[in-house]
């Protein structure tokens, strides 16, 4: 249980670098859509065990590097 | 002022505290007669001492002090972040970003030394000798008298910059500040508080200037005198501006609990208000029956979805449009994002247009729906609080003007939309972020 919780990550844009080119949303509309001027609304956070995969890539696919993933405690 | 309420300086044991000005005001005590030099600061308040400082953190904690810029945050808290690391530094935030508020204005132009005491002993605290006070630019009169203060306080001290700051909103916010101080622009920066990584990657303390004078007074009359007024959960007094539609618009120190409806007495209340905003311009709007019973503190504030914020408590007299007022607000709120987050930078202008056509015409329902999806979808996407305040202060005013909605909709505007403005909308968009 305890490695379970451990392993739990969230989505997080970082706003200040993101400049709505709008690929997560794309790669990841089960977390991601976008709101009336193009910028991610992060409308499902948690990332689970079945989109942990596609989460890192379109983590690595942001031209800005602005999407992260993150331990959910932080 | 009467002179009784002054404490008389004498020489005293080592751990005997002299006792403090009785009642009110307590940072603006003396004043009246307008000097600013150390010999009368010392007359009014009486000696400092920093070597009791191991005992000052604990001491700040007990008193219950909190920040007086506009998040309440526990000073005691903040202090003992930025001590762990050691070596910090310390920044003094007196540049008073909400344009109709003067309490750093007036702390720092009639009791300058108090505020340099409490930025002194806040350095001792944390183990910090570098020490800024930031003021804005426009400010003249703030930097003249603080650099004058500057000047005598003495040679043991560790020395105080005196900084002044870019005239822009979001200037004043703690990472903001915190970078421009470390030579960046003044605007914000996401993800990291500056106790964590602040100027020069240095743990920085950032205190509003009110709250490091409240510091001042703690250090020479002890927690327990601090807590003697105010509530239990929010001891001490505070400084509010009270603005817009009263005769004596201003500045006064009162006790948080103190109740509302004599605050905007004293400030000289003109019949009855429509409706009143608390905090700053990323405040709240509460209409005038639901804060008639109320107590000036965060607790009875909170009850209303709105906070003691910087202290402003503006009031909306019965022959205004509270709709045209926020309007204004919500364009100048929209003017003065810092172009760095996608959400704010054309969010809050799209917002303010949506607002516009509210106040002055050529709104409609599906307008409006689109405005309220607008402003939840806003909050909580920036790299700071600047479009959350700014969507939540446009969210409060349309639930507290919801009959004036529904009318300037049915019937158009009304007859108060052509009023001159009631709160200043100073433009800022030209002003430099270093």
């Amino acid at each position: 249980m305890a490695v379970k919780q451990a392993s739990l990550r969230i989505l997080v844009v970082d706003p200040t670098l993101c400049d709505g080119a709008g690929v997560c949303a794309e790669l990841l509309p089960e977390h991601i859509r976008l709101d009336d001027w193009g910028f991610p609304i992060v409308h499902a956070p948690e990332v689970t065990r079945e989109t942990r995969a596609d989460a890192e890539r379109t983590c690595r696919a942001c031209p800005k590097l602005a999407l992260h993933l993150r331990r959910r405690d932080r | 002022m009467t002179p009784a309420a002054t404490p008389v300086p004498s020489p005293t044991a080592p751990g005997v505290r002299e006792p403090g000005p009785v009642g009110l005001p307590r940072l603006l005590v003396g004043l009246d007669d307008g000097a600013t030099d150390l010999a009368a600061h010392t007359r009014r308040f009486g000696p400092v001492s920093t070597s009791r400082v191991n005992a000052l953190g604990a001491e700040v904690e007990r008193a219950g002090l909190s920040g007086r810029g506009g998040a309440s945050f526990p000073t005691a808290t903040k202090l003992a972040s930025v001590a762990r690391s050691g070596g910090g530094v310390v920044i003094i935030n007196a540049t008073e970003g909400e344009p109709a508020a003067c309490k750093d204005h007036l702390l720092t132009t009639r009791a300058p030394h108090l505020v340099l005491d409490g930025a002194v002993l806040a350095a001792a605290i944390v183990g910090s000798a570098e020490v800024y006070v930031c003021v804005g630019r426009e400010d003249r009169e703030a930097l003249r008298v603080l650099g004058q203060a500057i000047a005598e306080r003495p040679a043991h001290e560790p020395s105080v910059v005196l900084l002044a700051a870019p005239h822009r909103y979001v200037s004043g916010e703690a990472t903001a500040l915190t970078r421009w101080v470390g030579g960046g622009d003044a605007k914000p920066v996401w993800g990291v508080r500056p106790d964590e990584r602040g100027v020069r990657r240095r743990s920085t303390l950032v205190q509003n200037a009110e709250t490091v004078a409240h510091l001042a007074l703690v250090a020479r009359f002890g927690a327990d005198w601090f807590r003697s007024i105010g509530t239990g959960r929010e001891p001490g007094s505070a400084l509010v501006t009270v603005a817009g539609d009263v005769e004596r618009p201003g500045v006064s120190e009162v006790a948080f609990g103190t109740p509302l409806a004599r605050i905007l007495d004293q400030a000289g209340l003109v019949g009855q208000p429509q409706a009143l905003l608390f905090g700053g311009y990323g405040g709240s709007w509460v209409g005038a029956a639901d804060a008639a019973a109320l107590c000036y503190s965060n607790k009875d504030l909170r009850r209303v979805g709105a906070s003691v914020g910087a202290g402003l408590v503006a009031v909306l007299g019965a022959d205004r449009c509270g709709l045209a007022e926020t309007a204004r607000l919500a364009r100048w709120m929209a003017d003065e994002n810092a172009g760095q987050c996608g959400p704010c930078q054309f969010g809050l202008p799209a917002v303010a247009d949506a607002l516009d056509r509210v106040a002055w015409g050529g709104s409609s329902r599906a307008d409006l729906a689109r405005l309220h999806r607008w402003l939840v979808e806003i909050d909580g996407r920036g790299g700071c609080a600047h479009p959350d305040l700014t969507v939540r202060m446009i969210a409060s005013a349309l639930r507290t003007f919801a009959v004036d909605v529904e009318r300037h909709l049915t019937t158009g505007p009304c007859e108060h939309v052509r009023r001159h403005p009631l709160l200043p909308v100073p433009d800022l968009r030209g002003e430099p972020w270093r």
